[in-house]
């Protein structure tokens, strides 16, 4: 059923403690499509990959990957679908104690019986595609940040996922890593047929290589537009983002008390 | 009134943020013990903890242990001399070692040098996200990073202890027999009569084994459950060595009083 | 860290370990003080077996055979029962007599047996006739200060 959206998410309530970060929340991803999502800080965009992942489980609603639904799945089905899945996390997250071609090796050394003449020519494919082939035998902290995203990246897609998820994958990179990790991953969703949701604060490079823009506002889709729309909109919310505006409709203050009352007041 | 009931409200809220903690310690426990079976068969990361918990803590064990055996021939000899029974340095030495020190000290060591080291290497895994990257990779991290180390630290601190107890033992005699003069002979068969193997070195052994899980539970356990910042990796670090060195202490006098109790 | 060099260094560590273990059992500990399953059991009965503790040695002419494995009253005799094991290579006749002693003036007290001349052997299970109980410093003392009393008594006289 090629029909059937690769991700789905109905009506999900979610949230830390007592306070919903998603709330009556819909998304629906069709296989070998791009989304970036955006939205504020701490306005449940790593909720929502966490929920797709399975690490977290929905209050309530349903979030289905590939046709299986996330809440009620046992601990090896989800490890099962898991090694499905990619996800490039903020910093690379590389395990510090291992070279980079420890590195790459590790998903098939863990979940493979594969030989190591084999696994030492998929680690080379993975880190040829990434372009970084000479830097086998660094370790992660003789990287920059740029180099360890990449290489987080070739680790990411070892085993061929179906689903790529990218947390933050610009935050902190140089403007030319930026684009060389915005391409990669352009290029790598098409090469490998994959489909990828980009956790993103950056609205220009999203706009280059995603299919469409989600932003998330309240716990809910606030806009669901394709780039060509984001660029063309009016609406003041879509417009503080693109533009990097401080104040609008996401509001500079934190909520508080008006500023001369509490100037005034008793200590 | 506010006050008493303030204090009251505080040592309930302790109360129950202990109990919670050690429930989830123990759930944590079980979890551990479930993935260790199947992961035993990869020999090469357990030799590779052992290394870093067991052999790096060798040198410091070792130098503790001799001084902790020369100070105990000194004291011992100054004590024992006025009862004009010296010979029996050995035996007090080695006793004392054997059965309490080498365990005890060497765990306390241990959780200084080792337990420390491995929280803050997995609280440092949790906050870089390497343990989430882990589990997204659909390997356990519970079973890739987490029980080769408790393993190892239960196989590490029993040899740490034998060790520790040997090297006192020499220490002993270096300064009870080389330097004070006592005789040689008298100081090696005093301790023979008075040691015996199943008693006191297979007791001391077991303590050891015992105080290994303790402190490899706690070290995994306070990395695994760290908050993710430097502060958190930090007070987790110091709640390893702080909680470790009080567990062996309080877990020492439960099992003297189980092991030597029947004895004398 | 070179793999092979991991696996060196930890190979040391647990042969370390090992050799401690063997220095335990041979130079420190006593290895060969038996495990309750080796050796036959033997009683002896007391009046009084002053400190004696279980673990004690047992010696026969100075020479550790046995270690004191149990201590009881019994509640009819008011007598101490002291059950020892013996290691299995040393037999005792019959009329063995067993007192209890103490290495030096305060030393840990033990269990010495005198062998006699019986030709029959005690078997496991069986009991010393002849005992000799332990010293008890306050009675010594009295004794001696009756004997005094009396021997001045008598110069008076």
């Amino acid at each position: 059923m090629s029909s059937q959206p690769l991700i789905e998410l109905t009506d999900v309530r979610f949230g830390y403690g007592e306070r919903p970060v998603l709330d009556g929340f819909h998304l629906s991803v069709p296989k070998g499509q791009i989304v970036a999502v955006m939205g504020g800080s701490g306005g449940g965009k790593t909720s929502l990959l966490s929920l797709i992942s399975g690490r977290n489980t929905a209050w309530s609603g349903e979030v289905n990957i590939d046709g299986h639904n996330m809440s009620g799945l046992s601990p090896k089905k989800l490890y099962a679908l898991r090694s499905r899945m990619g996800m490039l996390f903020q910093f690379g997250a590389l395990f510090t104690d291992m070279s980079v071609y420890d590195n790459i090796a590790f998903p098939y050394r863990e979940k493979t019986d594969l030989p190591e003449p084999i696994i030492r020519d998929l680690v080379l494919m993975k880190l040829q595609a990434v372009g970084l082939r000479g830097a086998a035998h660094f370790m992660p902290h003789e990287l920059s940040g740029g180099m360890a995203r990449r290489v987080a990246l070739a680790r990411a897609i070892a085993l061929d996922p179906m689903l790529m998820m990218y947390d933050e994958p610009f935050t902190g990179l140089d403007p030319i890593s930026v684009g060389v990790v915005a391409q990669l991953i352009r290029k790598l969703n098409q090469t490998f047929g994959l489909t990828s949701i980009i956790v993103t604060h950056d609205l220009t490079e999203s706009l280059r290589i995603a299919d469409r823009v989600v932003i998330i506002s309240q716990g809910k889709v606030y806009r669901d537009l394709s780039p060509q729309e984001v660029r063309e909109s009016q609406d003041s919310f879509i417009r503080q983002f693109a533009d990097g505006l401080p104040d609008g409709p996401v509001p500079f203050h934190h909520v508080a008390r008006p500023y001369a009352e509490q100037l005034l007041s008793e200590l | 009134m506010m006050n008493v009931l303030d204090l009251i409200e505080g040592l309930g809220a302790s109360i129950t943020g202990s109990l919670k903690r050690l429930g989830l310690l123990a759930r944590f426990f079980i979890n551990l013990l479930r993935v260790i079976a199947p992961m035993l068969k990869r020999v090469d990361l357990h030799i590779k903890q052992i290394y870093f918990v067991g052999v790096r803590s060798l040198a410091i064990t070792i130098v503790s242990g001799l001084f902790v055996g020369m100070v105990l021939a000194v004291q011992g000899y100054e004590v024992l001399q006025r009862f004009g029974s010296v010979e029996s340095l050995g035996s007090l030495v080695a006793l004392s070692l054997v059965r309490e020190l080498g365990p005890v000290v060497a765990a306390l060591l241990f959780a200084g040098r080792a337990g420390s080291a491995m929280t803050a290497e997995i609280g440092l895994m949790v906050a870089t996200e390497q343990i989430a990257a882990m589990d997204m990779m659909a390997v356990n991290p519970m079973a890739r990073v987490i029980a080769p180390r408790f393993v190892a630290s239960i196989i590490a601190l029993p040899i740490l202890a034998m060790i520790f107890s040997t090297a006192g033992i020499i220490g002993s005699y270096m300064v009870g027999v080389e330097l004070i003069g006592i005789d040689s002979g008298a100081f090696w068969s005093q301790m023979r009569v008075s040691v015996d193997f199943r008693v006191d070195v297979l007791n001391g052994l077991y303590k050891a084994i015992v105080f290994g899980i303790a402190v490899g539970l706690l070290s995994v356990f306070e990395g695994y459950y760290s908050a993710p910042t430097a502060e958190g990796v930090s007070s987790a670090t110091t709640r390893t060595v702080v909680i470790s060195s009080l567990t062996i202490l309080v877990l020492d006098f439960v099992l003297t009083v189980l092991m030597f109790r029947g004895l004398n | 860290m070179n793999r092979s060099r991991t696996n060196l260094a930890v190979g040391f560590f647990v042969a370390l370990g090992m050799a401690a273990v063997v220095f335990m059992a041979l130079k420190v500990g006593n290895l060969a003080s038996f495990d309750s399953s080796e050796g036959y059991q033997l009683e002896a009965r007391f009046d009084n077996i002053g400190g004696l503790k279980v673990r004690a040695p047992v010696k026969s002419a100075g020479v550790v055979v046995g270690r004191v494995e149990a201590i009881y009253l019994d509640g009819e005799t008011y007598e101490g029962v002291v059950q020892i094991r013996i290691r299995p290579q040393y037999r005792f006749s019959n009329d063995t007599i067993a007192s209890i002693l103490t290495s030096g003036l305060l030393g840990e007290q033990y269990l010495s047996l005198e062998a006699g001349g019986d030709p029959q052997y005690l078997n496991d299970g069986g009991r010393f006739t002849k005992t000799q109980s332990a010293m008890v410093l306050e009675k010594l003392i009295a004794q001696f200060l009756y004997s005094k009393a009396s021997e001045g008594s008598g110069d008076r006289k």
